[in-house]
């Protein structure tokens, strides 16, 4: 199954879709089945600063818990408050109503250590 | 990596397999909480390829086997089972096993996949020839139906003339009965027994019959469910129901650290007999020193936000750390999160309601002392609490 055209990926499963100087960020649809069925997300306070590559907060299946890695450096605006009440949302709909933050960037420039749709799918075949 | 006769059906079905203490098991079909949710509404088929099963014999296999466990096989009638543990010298836990005994001569023990080779060790040296010991487990399936729906499915399989006495069967109680699977004959050990706080038997055959059961089951099962779900169910849900039942996991809750008095569970351990057994004078001592000493296992549900998974620590609130949590997950049925935990006795009583803390991800996360089982059981004559229960 190949992945969306329009977002970029990091190497942890992160997506980022951009569009200006903010972006929004999820989980991959691979990184959702992986897990299993999601039923708990540990998301930053609106206003907390995200590093890229560093952990933002947990995302936790029925049977494990897993760390979540910022594909971006920014600050977030919102978070899906959504997922608190319905977290398999995400597994449902990973890159549409299962996204986790939007972010302001402090840097676009970092978006090019991040693949391409063709990139992330021959990392996950 | 060892597979099961059904390792094929696993992957036909789409299963995702993991390495489970060294066997390649189905962990997942299609969801740990679909999968929950049908046995706890339907029924669920489980491949136990893994388990091990070791039958001891002959005229002194009775009293060979009172020396070997906390309990006393001998006492049990034919046909009937009983929870049982094996422990070492100083009554640290080596397994956790069920019991059945098959015939006026014959028991099946069966023991966790981790530790079968050191318990037909253990029965093989303790028995020192006064018993048959043999490990049948590289040739015996398990396969488990587990649900409400389980009796009406697995009796369409059953040789007509034998139905009634499969009805009959009641909690903790084993038969070797005939099937018939498309056209052809297989005989079976029954048990009503399992892991899930269900109803439900638990079914030994010879390898060689294994699939022929799984799918004639799957087949049974499609026709007879009538709407409610029938599925196969992986180790996660077999996990997650176990939980909840409040039926302990060697490796998690049971280990050779720790007396079955330290776990809640000194009930199964005989020590009203005149028999000598393996830890008896240990275990002897331990019971004199009451519920205030070593180690208690506490039920424990988190109310703030996030999981206790299997090590983090549990306080009192802002209190020292008392223990560390040995299961815990995310209750499908209760849909809050749910653990058990191996605390420092001496802070006894845990009172349910009473609050605690669990570190998560450094964060002490507001949660309550709650009773175990976690859920009842609804099927009239099974019991969540069985294992606990049936230990004489």
């Amino acid at each position: 199954m190949s992945s969306p055209a329009d977002l970029r990926y990091s190497k942890e499963h992160e997506w980022v879709r951009v569009s200006g100087d903010r972006a929004i960020i999820g989980i991959t649809s691979h990184a959702a089945g992986e897990l299993g069925d999601v039923v708990f997300v540990d998301l930053p306070a609106v206003g907390s600063d995200l590093k890229q590559f560093a952990v933002f907060g947990a995302i936790e299946s029925v049977k494990a818990v897993s760390d979540l890695f910022s594909p971006i450096s920014g600050s977030v605006l919102a978070r899906n408050e959504k997922l608190s009440s319905a977290p398999e949302t995400v597994n449902a709909d990973p890159y549409g109503e299962g996204w986790l933050l939007e972010v302001a960037l402090s840097n676009t420039e970092e978006l090019a250590a991040l693949l391409d749709a063709a990139g992330y799918d021959q990392l996950t075949a | 990596m060892q597979r099961t006769a059904l390792y094929e059906e696993h992957l036909t079905l789409g299963a995702r397999m993991v390495d489970f203490a060294g066997w390649e098991m189905p962990v997942q079909y299609a969801g740990v909480i679909e999968e929950h949710r049908a046995v706890r509404t339907g029924a669920g088929l489980f491949d136990l390829g893994h388990m091990g099963e070791i039958r001891v014999s002959g005229p002194a296999a009775g009293a060979a086997l009172d020396y070997a466990l906390v309990s006393t096989p001998s006492a049990l009638l034919v046909g009937r089972a009983q929870y049982s543990m094996i422990v070492n010298e100083v009554g640290g836990i080596l397994d956790d096993l069920v019991v059945y005994r098959i015939a006026d001569e014959e028991w099946l023990v069966v023991a966790n996949a981790s530790n079968r080779a050191v318990v037909a060790a253990a029965l093989r040296e303790r028995a020192s020839g006064s018993a048959t010991v043999v490990d049948e487990s590289d040739s015996t399936s398990m396969i488990a139906i587990q649900g409400v729906t389980s009796a009406e499915i697995l009796a369409s399989l059953i040789a007509e003339e034998e139905r009634v006495a499969f009805h009959a069967l009641r909690n903790y109680s084993v038969a070797t009965m005939h099937l018939e699977v498309s056209g052809a004959a297989i005989t079976a050990l029954i048990a009503r027994t399992g892991y899930t706080g269900e109803v439900g038997y638990e079914i030994y055959v010879e390898n060689a019959h294994a699939v022929a059961l799984w799918r004639g089951l799957l087949a049974a099962g499609s026709t007879i469910s009538n709407g409610t779900p029938f599925q196969a169910i992986g180790l996660g849900a077999r996990d997650t129901l176990r939980l909840e039942a409040g039926m302990p996991l060697y490796g998690n809750e049971l280990r050779e650290e720790l007396t079955p008095f330290d776990v809640g569970l000194g009930r199964v351990v005989k020590l009203d007999t005149p028999r000598r057994f393996v830890g008896g004078e240990a275990l002897t001592a331990r019971a004199a020193r009451g519920e205030r000493f070593g180690r208690t296992l506490v039920g424990i549900r988190v109310t703030g936000r996030g999981i206790a998974r299997h090590g983090y620590e549990v306080r009192r609130p802002g209190g020292v750390t008392l223990g560390r949590v040995t299961s815990g997950t995310h209750s499908p049925s209760l849909g809050y999160p749910i653990a058990l935990a191996d605390l420092d006795a001496g802070a006894a009583p845990f009172t349910p309601g009473e609050p605690l803390e669990v570190l998560i991800r450094g964060e002490g996360v507001a949660a309550e002392v709650t009773g175990v089982p976690f859920i009842l059981k609804r099927s009239t004559e099974g019991r969540a609490h069985a294992a606990h229960q049936q230990g004489g």
